[in-house]
């Protein structure tokens, strides 16, 4: 019984969060959208999220390229790891992991301040004010986080083949030439264009999820907390389960594997 | 004019209006009283269409709220302006900011117009030369009163106040219920505001309407009904309760 409630609201939650999602589609298409307000939040998407992505990106690259060394290094392929780091970043981990580091800083502050506006019914003064909370709150989040996704993931990408290129050269002696000529020779501009597509889907659901869990939330500090941390967890394994249907769909699309 | 047509109300099995119907000319000043918990908020997010009711009918000017998009409401809206029961102003906003919020999403003022529509609407409420101070910098009375200001300052025809002297000391709801008059008097509007307060309910209100057990219970000009023999009305505005045997 508990089983079948808790489907309900999902599915029940799901569809709010669908109409919502149309809801500000339509708003970006028929309504002038505030420039102020979207700067404000491109600043804290992505100038604010730079530190925490990058850093993310620098770590990944590492660590990428001193495992596949490792194991590359039995079978006397050293100078592939260029090319597994670069594929691997460019269409897997550099837009999953800056998505989910963006999930972390700014899907759970979105929701925690459209809660708290919830819950001290600034929500419900925004509509008195004949103002509607999805394009005032909604829109300018959501074209944020489309625009600053993919710029973030490109740069988390860059710096990560530049910190597996100083890693593999200076600290476990790849040399430098193959490692380039065998990155550029396997990763494909599709490799790329892969990351940035999965990229702006993962800004899209940060946004839509994070506003969604924000906007419905109920109770005082508690449903706050509970409104933040629901909009981490369902954004996150939203990230990591539509980045498995994304590989299939897009590699079939762009190389019809 | 604002009709409303036997509303019914639940939240899950909760009910908490069971059949309102009321009728508040254009130009009231309107009070509706009632316990704690007993709906007179939810009755009054129902008048400007926050909340949709189950059943029955919210009537604006004859059009019925129940039936209109949230797209459509906000239309209907503009006519309205609210004074929250925690004055719900945006705190990442400045004063000047809050008070102007419907006038610059507008786009139809100048920014000269609108900083003087907000210095007038902050002189009527008496807090001239805060424009720059953000909400947090604000005691609780000042933050109804910028609250105030904000729901005056594009003359709507109809102001909904949500507890407006609740948290405030005596001196504090003295001066929000004076304001509260002032603006009726000077602004022409039709006032509407839900309270357990009587004091503030007897200086701002013309009639009176009692919600018991999520319904009006009783209505009647200011004066006669706080004069009522009701037991219920009587115990009410008296702040009489009763024991479990039903004395007091």
């Amino acid at each position: 019984m508990a089983m079948l409630q808790g489907i309900t609201s999902g599915l029940n939650g799901l569809g709010e969060l669908i109409l919502m999602a149309g809801e500000a589609i339509r708003s970006v298409r028929y309504r002038r959208p505030n420039w102020h307000d979207l700067l404000v939040q491109l600043h804290f998407v992505g100038v604010k999220s730079q530190s925490v992505v990058l850093t993310t990106g620098a770590a990944t690259g590492m660590v990428l390229c001193a495992q596949t060394f490792f194991q590359f290094h039995k079978v006397k392929m050293d100078t592939a790891t260029g090319a597994v780091v670069s594929v691997g970043m460019s269409s897997e981990l550099g837009p999953v992991l800056a998505a989910l580091m963006l999930t972390g800083r700014v899907g759970g502050a979105m929701a925690a301040e459209l809660g708290t506006m919830k819950v001290t019914e600034q929500i419900d003064a925004l509509r008195t004010l004949a103002t509607h909370p999805v394009d005032y709150l909604v829109v300018p989040r959501l074209m944020a986080l489309l625009l600053a996704a993919p710029l973030l993931t490109a740069q988390s990408v860059v710096i990560g083949i530049f910190a597996s290129y100083l890693v593999g050269t200076r600290l476990l002696g790849i040399d430098g030439a193959y490692y380039l000529a065998n990155m550029v020779k396997f990763t494909s501009p599709l490799d790329v264009v892969t990351g940035l597509i999965k990229s702006l889907m993962f800004g899209g659901i940060i946004a839509l999820v994070s506003c969604y869990k924000g906007l419905d939330t109920r109770g005082g500090a508690e449903g706050v907390g509970r409104a933040t941390t629901e909009a981490v967890v369902v954004s996150s394994i939203a990230i990591l389960i539509s980045n498995f249907f994304l590989t299939l769909f897009l590699t079939r699309l762009f190389k019809g594997v | 004019m604002i009709e409303v047509r036997d509303v019914r109300k639940n939240f899950g099995t909760q009910e908490v209006l069971r059949g309102v119907s009321l009728r508040i000319e254009t130009g009231e000043a309107v009070v509706i009283i009632g316990r704690s918990g007993g709906g007179k908020s939810i009755l009054l997010k129902h008048l400007i269409g926050l909340l949709q009711p189950d059943v029955g009918e919210v009537l604006v000017d004859g059009r019925d709220l129940a039936h209109l998009s949230e797209r459509e409401l906000l239309k209907v809206r503009r006519k309205f302006g609210m004074l929250f029961q925690g004055a719900a102003l945006f705190d990442s906003q400045t004063v000047y900011e809050n008070v102007s919020f419907v006038l610059r999403r507008e786009g139809r003022h100048t920014k000269g117009e609108i900083d003087k529509l907000v210095a007038e609407a902050l002189s009527m409420v008496e807090l001239s030369g805060i424009e720059q101070k953000k909400p947090a910098e604000l005691s609780g009375g000042m933050r109804k009163r910028v609250g105030l200001a904000r729901a005056i300052v594009y003359r709507p025809e109809i102001l909904l106040y949500d507890e407006p002297t609740t948290g405030l000391d005596p001196v504090a709801g003295d001066r929000i219920d004076k304001l509260i008059r002032r603006v009726w008097d000077n602004l022409n509007v039709t006032s509407i505001a839900v309270t357990h307060d009587m004091k503030s309910a007897r200086t701002i209100s013309n009639r009176i309407l009692m919600l018991h057990e999520g319904r009006i219970y009783a209505e009647g000009p200011t004066a006669s009904l706080l004069a009522s023999t009701d037991p219920v009305v009587y115990n009410f505005v008296n702040g009489i309760s009763l024991d479990a045997t039903g004395h007091a």
